[in-house]
C-alpha cells in the first residue's frame, strides 16, 4: 500500500498496446499509398526522360514527342467523353429506377444484374465489341452521317466496319456503367426520409421530388461516381486495342476509317515490338495519362467542393 | 383558406397492421386542434392521414373518409399531389433543403405548381411569407445563404414559411417544437396564435402545458391495450379535457398518473 503512490482514478501508466498498434498501421498504410504514388511517377519520369531530351526526328514519327503523345491524348480524352456523356445520364436513369420507381423484387434483380456487368472482363467487351456492335452501329452511323453531317464529328463516309470511336465510346460506356449506377445506387438511396417527405408534403409528384430532394443531396456523389468512371475509361486498353482501327494523327471524325488512337491502347499494341527510344516514348506516353487522370481527379474534387457550403453536410 | 375539415370512421392501417380505428372527428376552421396521448398511440399516423402523406410508407392505406369542404380527400380519382397542397406539413425535426438557400427553400413549393412568377411577385411573396413566419426581421440580410446554417428553431419557422407560402388551406404540425429550446419553441407557439386567425391548424405535441397553451379544441389518443389499435377517446374543448375531462384514461394521462 504504501509504496503505491496516489493516483486519481482513470489515470494508469499501461500502455494501450491495441491502440498504439492500429495508429501505426493505419499511419503506415497511408505512408505506403503515397510512396507507391511517388514511385510510379519517378519512374515514369526517369524511363520517360530519354525521350523527352531526344532529338525530333529520332523519335517515333519522325516529327518530335509532342506530336507523337498529343493525337494519342485526343483520341483518350474523346474516347472517354463520349462514354461519360453516354453513361452519366444511363447509370442516374437506372439509379433512381431501383431506388425510387421498380418494385421491390425487380429492384433487387435489377441490381445484381448491373453488378454483374462489372464482373465481365473487358477483353469479352472488346470481342463483343467487334462482333456486335460495330455491325450494328454501321446503319445508325450512315444515318448520322445524312442528318447531323454538318456537324464534325459526323463525316461524310462513314466506315463500312464500323469499327469507329463511337463504338469504341458506347462499348467504353457499357464498361463504366457497373461502377457510376453503384454509387448512384447508394446515394439515393441514403436521401434523407425528412428531405423526400418535404418535398411531397409541399405536393411534388415523385419526379419534382426527385427533383428537388434526392438529386441536390446526390449531385456530388454523381460527380465522383462519373469521374470513377472517366478513370476507368481513360486507362481502358484491351477493349480500345481491339476495336479500333487507327491512323495517325487528330481526328474529328468519330464514325469514319480514320480513328485517333488512345494513349494506353497504343501502347498495348507498340510495346512488345519496341525497343530502345520508342519504349521511352511510350513511356512518356504513359506519364502524360498519369496527369490527364490526376487532373480529371482533382477537377472532380473542385467541383464536389465548390458548392460544399449548400451540401448538407453542416 | 381555412377549411373544416369531418373525418368519418377513419381506419388506418400499415399492410395487415390496423394502427388506428374508428376516427370521427370535426376539426374547426381557423381554430388550432391539438392532438395529445402517449407514444405509438397512433396521433401522429392520424395527422399524416389528414394530406394523404400516411400512405407514402409502403404498404400504408386508410379506409373511411376526410371531408375538407364536403371533399373527401380519398375519394376515387383525388390526386394526393393536390390535397398537399391544399394541406401542408410541418414536421417533427425541421427539414429545409440543405441545398437551397433561405429564399428557394420559401419558394420551394411555389415553384413545383409550375407557375411562371415574375421576379418582384416572388420577391415579395418570400417577404411576406418570411413575415408571416416572424423570421424575415432575422434573415433578410442572409437570403442567399443556405437554409441549414440557421438555428433550429429558425429553420423550423422556414419550414413554416416554406408551407404557408403555397397558401394551404389547413396547416398540419407533427411534434414542431420537440427538438427546440424552450425560447424558439415560445417563437413557435406565438407564431401559431397568430397564424390560427387564417389557417385551419393541427398540432401533434406531447407537450400538455403546450397544448394547453396554443389550442382551442384537444383530441386525446390512446391504446386500449399494447398490440391494440389507437382510438380517439375523447374530443373536446381544451379547456374542458384539461379541467374537467369526460374520461378517466384522460385525466390519468393529463394528470401525470398514466404512461
Amino acid at each position: 500500500m504504501s509504496t503505491t503512490s496516489a493516483k486519481p482514478r482513470g489515470v494508469h501508466d499501461a500502455p494501450r498496446y491495441g491502440d498504439r498498434i492500429f495508429a501505426g498501421a493505419a499511419t503506415g498504410a497511408g505512408v505506403i499509398i503515397l510512396l507507391v504514388l511517388a514511385g510510379v511517377a519517378g519512374f515514369l519520369l526517369w524511363q520517360a526522360l530519354p525521350a523527352l531530351t531526344a532529338s525530333p526526328e529520332d523519335v517515333r514519327g519522325g516529327k518530335g514527342l509532342f506530336e507523337y503523345i498529343y493525337p494519342l491524348a485526343f483520341g483518350t480524352i474523346l474516347t472517354s467523353v463520349i462514354a461519360l456523356v453516354i453513361a452519366t445520364p444511363l447509370s442516374v436513369g437506372i439509379a433512381l429506377f431501383i431506388t425510387h420507381y421498380a418494385p421491390r423484387r425487380i429492384a433487387l434483380a435489377l441490381g445484381y444484374v448491373v453488378d454483374l456487368l462489372a464482373a465481365v472482363p473487358s477483353i469479352i467487351y472488346g470481342l463483343w465489341g467487334v462482333y456486335v456492335v460495330a455491325p450494328a452501329s454501321v446503319p445508325v452511323a450512315t444515318w448520322l452521317s445524312n442528318w447531323l453531317g454538318f456537324l464534325p464529328f459526323f463525316g461524310p463516309s462513314p466506315s463500312a466496319s464500323g469499327r469507329t470511336t463511337l463504338v469504341v465510346g458506347v462499348v467504353l460506356a457499357i464498361m463504366i456503367l457497373p461502377v457510376m449506377t453503384a454509387v448512384n445506387r447508394e446515394v439515393f438511396l441514403q436521401t434523407p426520409r425528412l428531405h423526400e417527405e418535404a418535398s411531397l408534403a409541399l405536393g411534388a409528384t415523385r419526379w419534382e421530388m426527385i427533383r428537388q430532394a434526392v438529386l441536390p443531396f446526390g449531385r456530388s456523389a454523381v460527380i465522383s461516381g462519373a469521374m470513377l468512371g472517366l478513370g476507368r475509361a481513360l486507362g481502358e486498353t484491351m477493349a480500345v486495342a481491339i476495336i479500333l482501327s487507327t491512323a495517325v494523327g487528330v481526328h474529328w471524325d468519330i464514325i469514319g476509317t480514320a480513328n485517333s488512337s488512345t494513349i494506353a491502347a497504343d501502347i498495348a499494341l507498340q510495346f512488345p515490338e519496341s525497343s530502345g527510344l520508342d519504349v521511352n516514348t511510350l513511356i512518356a506516353a504513359g506519364l502524360v495519362l498519369f496527369f490527364i487522370t490526376l487532373l480529371v481527379n482533382m477537377a472532380a474534387r473542385w467541383v464536389v467542393s465548390r458548392r460544399s457550403e449548400f451540401s448538407g453536410a453542416n | 383558406m381555412a377549411k373544416r375539415i369531418d373525418v368519418k370512421d377513419l381506419d388506418m392501417y400499415y399492410g395487415d397492421f390496423l394502427a388506428v380505428k374508428g376516427v370521427t372527428m370535426t376539426i374547426e376552421p381557423r381554430a388550432v386542434t391539438a392532438l395529445i396521448g402517449p407514444s405509438g398511440c397512433g396521433k401522429s399516423t392520424f395527422l399524416r392521414s389528414l394530406n394523404r402523406m400516411h400512405e407514402v410508407i409502403p404498404g400504408a392505406y386508410v379506409k373511411g373518409e376526410v371531408l375538407v369542404d364536403d371533399q373527401n380527400l380519398y375519394a376515387p380519382g383525388v390526386d394526393p399531389v393536390g390535397v398537399r397542397r391544399r394541406v401542408g406539413m410541418v414536421f417533427q425535426r425541421p427539414n429545409p433543403f440543405p441545398t437551397m438557400s433561405i429564399y428557394d427553400n420559401v419558394v420551394a413549393g411555389v415553384k413545383l405548381n409550375s407557375k411562371r412568377m415574375k421576379k418582384s411577385d416572388m420577391d415579395d411573396l418570400v417577404e411576406a411569407s418570411l413575415k408571416g413566419a416572424n423570421l424575415w426581421s432575422e434573415v433578410k440580410d442572409r437570403l442567399a445563404k443556405p437554409g441549414s446554417g440557421l438555428s433550429g428553431g429558425q429553420q423550423q419557422r422556414l419550414c413554416i414559411a416554406r408551407t404557408i407560402a403555397v397558401k394551404p388551406d389547413v396547416v398540419l404540425m407533427d411534434e414542431p417544437c420537440s427538438a427546440l429550446d424552450p425560447i424558439s419553441t415560445l417563437a413557435i407557439e406565438d407564431l401559431i396564435n397568430d397564424l390560427k386567425s387564417e389557417y385551419t391548424i393541427v398540432i401533434v405535441t406531447h407537450n400538455m402545458q403546450q397544448a394547453a397553451r396554443v389550442s382551442d379544441m384537444t383530441g386525446f389518443f390512446n391504446l386500449e391495450a399494447t398490440g391494440q389499435p389507437g382510438r380517439l377517446v375523447e374530443y373536446d374543448d381544451t379547456q374542458k379535457i384539461f379541467s374537467n375531462p369526460g374520461q378517466k384514461a384522460t385525466e390519468d394521462y393529463i394528470s401525470g398518473r398514466f404512461g
